[in-house]
């Protein structure tokens, strides 16, 4: 194809849309809000979700945490490892995605783009060994065995980091998910467009429809509902600056929600697993041994 | 109650423990008087008796401990892991060696029976101590990384019901860490954590390693908002913890929360019934179910529900109510009137909300504060006595057709913290427990305890965790 021929076709732009529930939707606001590249060109109308849309993204991830959090480890790591698959098809998509959103060159994008797919693939390895790190057998003083298991805490809201627009966002959503929690992330405000697109890789990905639900809009706005909803068991606030983090946190405290609150990431190093830990409960298991031999009743 | 075997009194001797006619403030390896001078009496719940007048923290005292305990931190967090261990291993040979002594002090302050602070609460004491000492030279090998490092001073605020054991919990791993401590007890309960002071002393504690501020809630509230407090440990009300968890909002202030619960009791038609008796008796009255991992809320499936209650009613009837000292007492006072009152206003709501009250023929002493032992069927999920924690010796009988049904009523509860199931059957009992939203799940077994083990809740119940290996996340900057 000649570079003329290339310069009469019009492209064909993309619709950007949120992934709820493993749809879709425009939001039920109607609203969008433009999205340009760091020189201001316009680039996209991104959806700018309402309270509406948060609490449907709530609701979609509290169906999908039984079956999400029920799902054996290594089917859930068949699954990050999946997503990884997917992306790496669709590596100058994002590359190019990443270069506008944050003004980087293409090889610069290109590289970002390359350790979220390696990061995915870490933390799908993560997912059946994490319980033998962190759980284990307590000798306890007497007749019982007893066993310490994690698990996830439930529905998790990730607010995702606002500069690094995928490596970031591909550094909050992994660790919640592998544990079996299920997330409602909030994109970047300034450069929501590779969390969207990170939809339509996730759709393709065996990863169950409401697992991981993405919105895009106003970061505070979609926040605080979402900081204060009573179904929501944790918040990341990764993407929350000081003022925003402190009244999310007050919010969070009305049902005692876990909070990981924001701090300095670089998001180019491999992560210690502080975010799996964040978002997962220790359960102690009892029972009787009825030891042959042991003073006192078993019971 | 049966007359046929009356028992004859059996009580344990008060001559053991010595209580001073006034305490002061532990700050700084000194007791001292508050700032603004003011006192407040500790009574004996069982009698009203006053025991002694204890110095009232305020937050000048509160700003007064934690700059001792900064002053203290440097030099503690800088001393060997070993040499911190030895301290601790001293702390718990002295608990063990005054462990009687301590036993009969925190029955007469807090009302509960001589058999459960002797048996239960002093031996987990030391025990604690003794786990964590031994922790405090192998902090590399802990799962947190080498050379994990200690927050620096924190601010702990402990409950009424064990308050020995809950100072136990939160200064072994503290000072095994290499934190240092300001730990406020409770108003009702402050005796035993001055003796513990004590105890510092023998052990050759450094000063200003342990602080130690009786005082009211302002105390609490001052101590966990004192900007120059790295770490908040609360144990008490669901309310208290989400009060905390707004002020500590925004600061860089690690926080564990142990708080409220309604533990669900699940028994399946093929459980053992006489052990499962005794397991519900000691969910709901160990500590007149002043517990907040009690399991207020029986489950029982509807096939044997006759059956059990029968023979629930049957083994209520023998509890002996009484003076706790006596070491025949299985269940003692209401720790104060504040709480009797709250336990008496729970129950006569969930008489008018219809469900059906009943208790064992049960004589109450004419001085103190008391409470019958209390089951309530024809109780729904719907009722404020199935939904509300009680923290009082009442029991709500809920059934059950199916193990999903358990399940559900089980977690339709804002707390998860403890649960309890019994059945013969072990595939049921994993799947349950799997099922269950709760942080400690005891199966044919309750209101079990060890300091190897972690205790925590899920959802509203709070979180972190203490004891075990985990307990030593909460004082570490990881």
């Amino acid at each position: 194809m000649s570079d003329k021929s290339e310069e009469q076709r019009l492209s064909v732009f993309k619709t950007y849309k949120l992934y709820v529930g493993g749809k879709f939707p425009r939001s039920e606001s109607g609203r969008v809000y433009e999205v340009t590249d760091s020189k201001g060109k316009w680039l996209a109308n991104a959806p700018q979700s309402s309270r509406k849309d948060a609490r449907d993204a709530v609701v979609a991830a509290r169906k999908a945490f039984g079956g999400w959090s029920g799902a054996t480890a290594y089917n859930r790591g068949q699954i990050l490892y999946r997503v990884a698959e997917m992306l790496e098809g669709r590596r100058d998509q994002f590359a190019r995605e990443v270069a506008d959103a944050e003004g980087l060159s293409k090889s610069k994008a290109a590289a970002q783009v390359d350790a979220a797919v390696d990061r995915w693939v870490w933390y799908a390895g993560w997912t059946d060994k994490i319980a033998q790190v962190v759980g284990g057998a307590n000798p306890v003083a007497g007749p019982f065995f007893n066993l310490s298991t994690p698990e996830p805490t439930g529905v998790v809201t990730v607010l995702a980091p606002q500069e690094s627009s995928f490596l970031g966002l591909v550094s909050v959503i992994a660790p919640v998910i592998a544990t079996g929690n299920t997330a409602v992330v909030i994109a970047s405000e300034k450069s929501p467009l590779p969390a969207l697109s990170l939809g339509e890789v996730l759709a393709t990905s065996d990863l169950p429809g409401g697992v991981v639900n993405v919105l895009s809009g106003r970061t505070a706005e979609i926040a605080a509902p979402l900081a204060a909803h009573q179904d929501v068991n944790a918040i990341d606030l990764a993407g929350a600056d000081d003022v925003l983090a402190k009244e999310l946190e007050i919010a969070a405290a009305d049902n005692l929600k876990r909070v990981l609150r924001p701090q300095p990431v670089d998001y180019a190093k491999t992560p210690g697993i502080e975010r799996l830990t964040a978002f997962l409960e220790t359960k102690t298991v009892w029972h009787p041994t009825g030891s042959l031999g042991a003073s006192g009743s078993s019971y | 109650m049966a007359s046929a075997f009356e028992y004859a009194p059996a009580p344990e001797s008060r001559s053991v423990v010595d209580i001073a006619p006034s305490y002061g403030l532990f700050i700084d390896g000194e007791f001292t008087e508050a700032a603004d001078g003011k006192v407040f009496k500790t009574v004996s719940p069982s009698t009203e008796e006053v025991l002694s007048e204890v110095a009232r923290a305020g937050a000048e005292d509160v700003d007064r401990a934690v700059k001792a305990a900064r002053r203290a931190f440097e030099k503690w967090s800088a001393l060997p892991g070993s040499e911190r261990a030895k301290y601790l291993y001293r702390i718990a040979r002295i608990v063990q060696e005054r462990s009687r002594e301590l036993a009969v002090l925190e029955t007469l302050d807090n009302g509960k029976p001589i058999k459960e602070t002797r048996d239960a609460d002093l031996p987990l004491v030391a025990a604690h101590f003794f786990y964590y000492a031994g922790w405090a030279d192998k902090l590399d090998h802990a799962g947190f990384g080498a050379n994990p490092r200690p927050l620096g001073v924190a601010g702990q605020v402990i409950p009424w019901n064990f308050p020995l054991l809950m100072l136990a919990w939160k200064i072994a791993p503290a000072l095994a860490t290499g934190n240092t401590v300001v730990l406020k007890p409770a108003e009702t309960t402050p005796l035993s954590a001055l003796f513990f002071a004590d105890i510092c002393r023998q052990a050759g504690l450094p000063k200003g390693v342990v602080n130690i501020l009786p005082g009211y809630g302002d105390a609490g509230a001052a101590l966990v908002e004192h900007p120059d407090v790295n770490k908040v440990a609360f144990t008490g009300s669901t309310a208290v913890g989400k009060a905390i968890a707004r002020q500590v909002a925004g600061t860089d202030k690690k926080v564990t929360l142990e708080l409220g619960g309604k533990g669900a009791n699940i028994v399946f038609d093929d459980a053992p019934i006489d052990q499962a008796v005794e397991g519900i008796v000691t969910g709901i009255f160990f500590n007149q179910g002043q517990v907040c991992c009690a399991g207020s809320r029986l489950l029982v499936q509807e096939s044997i529900q006759d059956e059990l209650l029968d023979s629930l009613k049957r083994r209520l009837s023998t509890l002996r109510l009484g003076d706790p000292l006596d070491k025949n007492t299985d269940i003692g006072a209401i720790n104060s009137a504040e709480q009797l009152a709250r336990i008496t206003s729970l129950v006569e709501q969930g008489t008018a909300e219809g469900a059906e009250r009943w208790s064992p023929a049960c004589e109450l002493p004419s001085s103190g504060y008391w409470f019958a032992p209390t089951l309530f069927t024809n109780v729904t999920q719907a009722h404020t006595i199935a939904r509300d924690e009680i923290f009082g010796p009442v029991l709500s009988v809920l059934t059950f057709r199916t193990p999903d049904e358990a399940v559900a009523k089980a977690n339709n509860s804002q707390y998860g913290l403890s649960a309890g199931i019994w059945t013969e059957k072990g595939s049921r009992i994993l799947a349950v427990a799997g099922k269950l939203r709760a942080g400690v799940i005891w199966s044919n077994t309750f209101n079990k305890f060890d300091p190897t083990s972690p205790f925590g809740g899920y959802k509203e119940s709070g979180f972190g965790r203490e004891g075990g290996r985990h307990g030593l996340e909460a004082y570490l900057d990881v």
